[in-house]
């Protein structure tokens, strides 16, 4: 229990019942996001971090999913224990969401207008005109321009960029306190990428946003988050305050996925990579599932379950840390 | 150093949406690949990188140009001649989902370039799938295996196996590792080194990923709305780029490393539509440094210290 924290999850277990029986897929997550905090939550395919977004939003649809352990704090109340009714009136109003793919997630048939003004009729029973003339200012507020005109498009009229910016504008419309963003510019071109990254961060400052930031991209982690959790095979292997672990990064797999960036090795190098493959949920054993891509492996390591314990700045689960 | 391939002043249009206007998806682009060279072809959606090198196969007719592969003329070739030459020149898309046949097993699609060009006897063909399937890394047992058994990274090895089992002289590589996590990537691209030494490859590597680029080119082309806007070594091109546009793109990859930031250019707007491209440099509505001229003129590539750009400030 992190006292202060605006959303703090604990003990996080997620699984899905399969034709194989139940599979946790998130197993023992916990972090905690202090108002007006960015934590960036890291890793590869299939790690979890989305299925631990998509939780704490409650937006897995049970069964399958279920939370098998764990609590999820969000200003007091436990999100993972309240009924469908009580997250509706959460969701869109006290958290926003922002997804990777702005056109499947608004609706093609809805003018824009409409859609960023549906929060503002839902959580506050503002009338039509008053929530188009609020919409309208959150638009500018996303540095849309000609405001006005965009609120009577369809979503297919607008660029990739723009979308997500619409998407942002919905996200924020209510003044929520959390904003959780999955992918937000992993479709987008790397200028356009870093106009959304740029606006993020306004809001941050302006709203005094805390943000919950999904991504695979370690330095957009680095440049918008001041902590970081990195994922792997379902569990959290690092963390602590993003530039310790960048500066010196005490999971193998952590120093495995910095080292592997072609960033940092000059042309005719070998990339440093990390051999064999993700061990899929199921089959992660009992010990530690980074164990057989490991160059650190110790016996122990296969039998045993490292936990996250304190290294130095941070924290690490693992048997024996790069140093 | 020979060229293996050089393209003169393609160009590629298509019928707009409207029926009326065209996209000029390409604009008269020349480009060379050296013996061994790997060109990296860097650019963001829509400025015409995969239409470029599709065309390079013909697997896209250009509109206009030429096209020179040791210094035959591709384009005069009839279909049969054309089919002949594909066996040098090969290409990998960024799918490995939607590019292999998932009725297929793996052994049946890497030898099917075999298989078409008649090359070996059955049993010799055999043999040359169990050596490719070494090749690239993949175990023996999964040539009797079928794609859809297999990761992404597995999947982008089975691509590069076909592309490679003519023994072509010159591999396409459009996007090769976008759809891998990082850690797979480092694996695809040290696999791409190991092949080229091998085999004596050229590639020309295209990908919006600019570090991957400038790790495995020797010389960057940075294309914008179907134009080159700057081409030279791969180091001075992304290190020290001379063109505003290459100048932001550089600048917006996000950095790990706090010291290696570089103030961030932020360029407002999209990039027009490419059925409107805007007269002048096609750049300068959203050129942080645009004058006068550069709304009006259209600027031709002029030399740098180091390498060319097509910008009137140079």
């Amino acid at each position: 229990m992190n006292d202060g924290a605006l959303l703090d999850v604990d003990g996080l277990t997620v699984g899905f019942n399969t034709e194989h029986g139940f599979i946790r897929v998130v197993e023992d997550v916990s972090f905690a996001i202090a108002p007006g905090e960015t934590l960036g939550l890291v890793g590869e395919s299939g790690c979890g971090k989305s299925v631990t977004a998509q939780t704490v939003m409650r937006l897995l649809p049970s069964p399958p999913s279920r939370i098998d352990a764990g609590r999820i704090l969000f200003d007091g109340e436990n999100l993972a224990a309240v009924p469908e009714r009580r997250m509706r009136r959460i969701r869109g109003d006290r958290i926003g969401m922002v997804f990777q793919e702005p056109m499947t997630s608004l609706n093609p048939t809805q003018r824009i207008g409409a859609q960023i003004a549906e929060p503002l009729m839902l959580h506050r029973a503002m009338g039509h005109a008053a929530a188009r003339a609020e919409a309208r200012r959150v638009l500018e507020q996303v540095g849309i321009g000609n405001a006005e005109r965009r609120l009577d498009q369809y979503p297919h009229e607008l660029s990739g960029g723009l979308r997500q910016r619409v998407m942002i504008a919905m996200a924020i419309i209510c003044g929520p306190k959390l904003l959780i963003a999955d992918e937000p510019t992993t479709a987008l071109d790397v200028t356009i990428q870093a106009q959304i990254m740029a606006l993020l961060q306004q809001l941050q400052k302006d709203l005094g946003l805390a943000i919950l930031l999904i991504t695979h991209d370690l330095g957009m982690v680095a440049e918008l988050c001041r902590t970081i959790a990195v994922m792997y095979a379902g569990r959290i292997v690092e963390t602590g305050p993003a530039s310790a672990v960048f500066k010196g990064p005490r999971h193998p797999y952590t120093a495995g996925l910095l080292a592997s960036s072609p960033r940092r090795v000059s042309k005719g190098e070998r990339l440093p990579s990390i051999p064999g493959l993700v061990p899929p949920p199921g089959l992660r054993g009992i010990g530690c599932s980074f164990a057989d891509r490991c160059s650190r492996v110790t016996e122990r390591c296969r039998t045993e379950l490292p936990r996250l314990a304190a290294v130095e700045s941070h924290a690490a689960a693992c048997w024996n840390p790069v140093s | 150093m020979t060229a293996v391939l050089e393209a003169r002043h393609l160009s590629k249009t298509f019928p707009a949406r409207d029926g009326k206007g065209v996209v000029r998806a390409v604009n008269d682009v020349s480009i060379t690949v050296g013996e061994g060279e790997t060109l990296g072809i860097v650019g963001e959606s829509g400025c015409g990188k995969s239409t470029l090198a599709r065309m390079l196969l013909r697997l896209i007719e250009p509109t206009s140009g030429e096209i020179l592969f040791l210094g035959e003329d591709l384009l005069a070739l009839g279909p049969s001649g054309m089919r002949a030459r594909r066996r040098d020149i090969q290409i990998v898309f960024q799918d490995p989902y939607a590019s292999l046949d998932p009725r297929m097993s793996v052994a049946q699609i890497i030898a099917e370039p075999l298989d078409i060009h008649g090359i070996g006897s059955r049993a010799e063909r055999r043999e040359k799938v169990r050596a490719l399937l070494d090749l690239v890394g993949l175990d023996q047992g999964a040539g009797g295996r079928y794609p859809h058994e297999f990761s992404g990274g597995q999947r982008q090895r089975i691509g590069i196996a076909r592309a490679i089992a003519l023994e072509p002289k010159l591999l396409v590589l459009d996007e090769p590792v976008s759809a891998l996590d990082v850690s797979i990537q480092a694996q695809i691209i040290n696999l791409l080194d190991d092949l080229k030494g091998r085999m004596n490859l050229s590639y020309v590597f295209i990908s919006h990923d600019l570090s991957v680029v400038q790790h495995v080119s020797d010389r960057v082309l940075v294309m914008y709305l179907g134009r080159v806007v700057e081409l030279g070594p791969a180091q001075q091109v992304l290190e020290a780029p001379l063109h505003p546009y290459t100048q932001a793109l550089v600048s917006a990859v996000p950095e790990i490393d706090p010291q290696q930031r570089k103030a961030r250019i932020i360029l407002p707007g999209d990039p027009p539509n490419p059925e409107h491209i805007p007269p002048g440099c096609a750049f300068h509505p959203r050129c942080p440094k645009a004058i006068g001229i550069c709304k009006t003129d259209m600027p031709v590539a002029r030399n740098g210290e180091t390498h060319s750009a097509a910008c009137h400030l140079l």
